[in-house]
């Protein structure tokens, strides 16, 4: 869904008026960003997000480092056959804590590369909507994407469930 | 009921979301005097270090006191040593926090940073050690012009691999965990250059739906791979001893033994930085007593647990009927080394014993001197694992009593200074206290109370027991 950069950023003190900002926008069909100091599952509920995708990320990243690892181990030791202690050319139990690590490693990598593509981390310049450094502090926002012409109604919809401060980014 | 009166059951004396801030900006202020001191101190630790490392470069490795039998001294013993501090942050972060235990929210950042730094001070001691550091790379499986790699096979090589990527692992968890608290920073300073720094460190972070929805999800992710990946870390460093053949060495208990130790050394490092923090930065708020009550019985079961793996080491040299093992045993504790062997079963055993009772616990005095003492013993359990079965093992004409160098004495004292420069230098320019974890456990600020989806049915309970946002949703499903 195509959003609008501008908008009505409302800043709350309460996290239930905040909730119920998102719930009462959302039924009036706007599109909302949410900001919070500490992730809370009362507003992922008021805005019904759907599962995070970092989990693939996670899988492919695990299943791609456990091949890499098998690979690295079983390779170089075919590549130049060295009896080593009597043991067979390719050690499975002795390689599979190299599996095991590379498994880790490459796992938590993509993990973090999930979680910067996902997450669009890191946001260069300003990004969208308004933005106010309470949120990291102890408010929530709730910036609903609004053209000009709807601005009116998100910015009573903001005061009545509770808002301190309401800004308008007309663009 | 006004909403201000709902408390935390883990921090009573924190009233909302932006004291959390305040107090944990109150860290990244001017630092006195005393801070400098210390710093001061821990470089001249760390050039101390270096001079003697430059040392034994140039004269060679026979001049820190490195020779035959005992190929494996101080070096080796303090390297494990710091691999073990570091896996109390990694317990802390990645374990409690897949156990669902709200108290690990105000530690954990110390405990990781202190994982991060410990793994990064461990680091250097293989290369010490190796004499010709130039040449470390050749532990990489890179090609070389002879086509020969690396044994996978060895347990060294499987050293590489662990430690490398616990390294690897516990500074991305690390850095990961520190970005919302980082913008935090960005938001609250006034200084220009911190707040450059702290804008592109935090990655432009501000706390949207999307970014929060991703991170928690990461950061579960991230838990869980680290949680494996700290017990194998030294259950791996356990099999570069377990896997030889000399005596004392070469027994399966070592993997549980080593990971139980180094959580109990973890531990006490903790209780040994947390103790003067929260009496110099005043954070009694956040560091209370009920998070030394707990971490004290984390303390008592792993020194309980290993104290069984000593007393489970000396009856099967026993019962094994071998005579070289019995006799490695019999000298840890009756042969030149005896210091070492008993204050290694003292300090780590029996003095955290101590703690069994509840007053003992309760003063912090008491358990910061206790925790200092595991500190010692588990430095010494590494040497007396290492150095008297070197030393000592399967001929009397190989025997050598072993003696640590100047030049190892003053590498094992610049370690602690590079360890704790780096805790410093953390205390005054990141968030040590978990800024956004912290308020997961904290009531939410709300204008009516019954909306909250988990309101109190009893409005006379003052306190509540929030759990991190993970365990609700868990509970939704």
């Amino acid at each position: 869904m195509a959003r609008n950069r501008t908008g009505v950023l409302g800043v709350f003190p309460h996290l239930d008026g905040a909730t119920e900002a998102i719930t009462r926008l959302r039924e009036q069909g706007y599109a909302v960003t949410t900001y919070s100091p500490t992730p809370r599952h009362e507003v992922e509920e008021a805005l019904e997000l759907p599962e995070s995708a970092v989990r693939i990320f996670t899988l492919m990243g695990a299943f791609t480092g456990s091949a890499a690892g098998a690979a690295l181990a079983i390779w170089a030791s075919l590549d130049w056959p060295l009896i080593v202690g009597g043991k067979e050319i390719v050690s499975l139990p002795a390689f599979s804590v190299i599996i095991f690590e590379v498994t880790i490693l490459l796992g938590a990598l993509s993990t973090v590369a999930g979680l910067l593509i996902t997450g669009r981390l890191p946001r260069i310049g300003g990004g969208e909507g308004l933005y106010h450094p309470s949120f990291t502090a102890g408010r929530f926002g709730v910036f609903a994407h609004a053209g000009p012409e709807q601005v009116g109604q998100a910015q009573t919809i903001m005061t009545e469930s509770g808002s301190e401060e309401v800004l308008v980014d007309q663009g | 009921m006004a909403t201000e009166e709902l408390r935390s059951v883990f921090h009573p004396d924190v009233a909302n979301y932006e004291q959390v801030n305040r107090d944990a900006m109150r860290l990244l202020s001017k630092p006195g005097p005393g801070y400098l001191a210390l710093l001061g101190l821990c470089v001249t630790l760390v050039v101390i270090m270096v001079i003697a490392f430059a040392h034994e470069v140039y004269y060679g490795i026979g001049f820190a006191g490195i020779t035959n039998p005992s190929g494996w001294g101080t070096f080796i013993t303090t390297f494990v040593f710091w691999v073990g501090i570091g896996h109390a942050g990694t317990l802390i972060s990645a374990i409690l926090f897949l156990f669902r235990a709200p108290w690990r929210q105000a530690i954990y950042r110390l405990a990781e940073a202190m994982t991060v730094f410990a793994v990064l001070t461990a680091a250097l001691f293989p290369i010490i050690h190796i004499g010709r550091p130039w040449f470390f790379y050749w532990l990489l499986p890179l090609p070389s012009e002879r086509g020969i790699w690396p044994n996978f096979r060895s347990p060294l090589l499987w050293d590489v691999f662990a430690v490398t990527t616990y390294l690897t692992v516990s500074s991305v968890f690390f850095y990961i965990g520190l970005i919302p608290d980082i913008a935090a920073a960005r938001d609250s300073t006034t200084v220009p250059w911190r707040k450059k720094a702290y804008t592109i460190l935090s990655l432009g972070w501000r706390g949207t739906d999307r970014e929060w929805k991703n991170f928690t999800r990461a950061y579960l992710f991230l838990a869980a791979l680290a949680t494996p990946l700290v017990l194998s870390v030294h259950s791996v460093v356990s099999w570069d001893f377990a896997v030889s053949i000399v005596p004392g060495w070469h027994t399966t208990i070592f993997a549980p033994y080593f990971v139980a130790g180094a959580i109990l050394s973890g531990v006490a490092m903790v209780v040994t930085i947390g103790v003067p923090l929260r009496k110099i930065f005043r954070l009694e708020a956040y560091l209370t007593e009920l998070h030394f009550d707990r971490m004290a019985k984390l303390l008592l079961l792993t020194s309980t647990i290993v104290g069984f793996a000593y007393g489970m080491e000396y009856f099967m040299a026993w019962y094994s009927a071998e005579l070289f093992e019995r006799d490695v045993f019999f000298d840890r504790v009756f042969g030149q080394y005896w210091w070492a062997g008993w204050s290694m079963i003292s300090f780590n055993a029996l003095v955290p014993q101590l703690l069994w009772i509840p007053k003992i616990r309760k003063n912090l005095t008491a358990f910061f001197i206790i925790s200092t003492f595991v500190n010692i013993g588990m430095w010494y359990e590494r040497f007396v694992i290492i150095v008297p079965s070197l030393s000592h093992s399967y001929e009397p004409w190989k025997f050598l009593n072993y003696h640590m160098s100047y030049t190892e004495a003053a590498i094992l004292l610049g370690s602690f200074g590079w360890f704790f420069m780096w805790m410093l230098l953390f205390l005054r320019f990141l968030p040590s206290l978990s800024i956004a974890e912290i308020k997961e456990i904290l009531p939410p600020p709300l204008k009516k109370h019954d909306a909250h989806a988990h309101a109190l049915d009893d409005h006379d309970v003052r306190v509540v027991e929030e759990l991190p946002t993970g365990y609700k949703e868990f509970e939704r499903r």
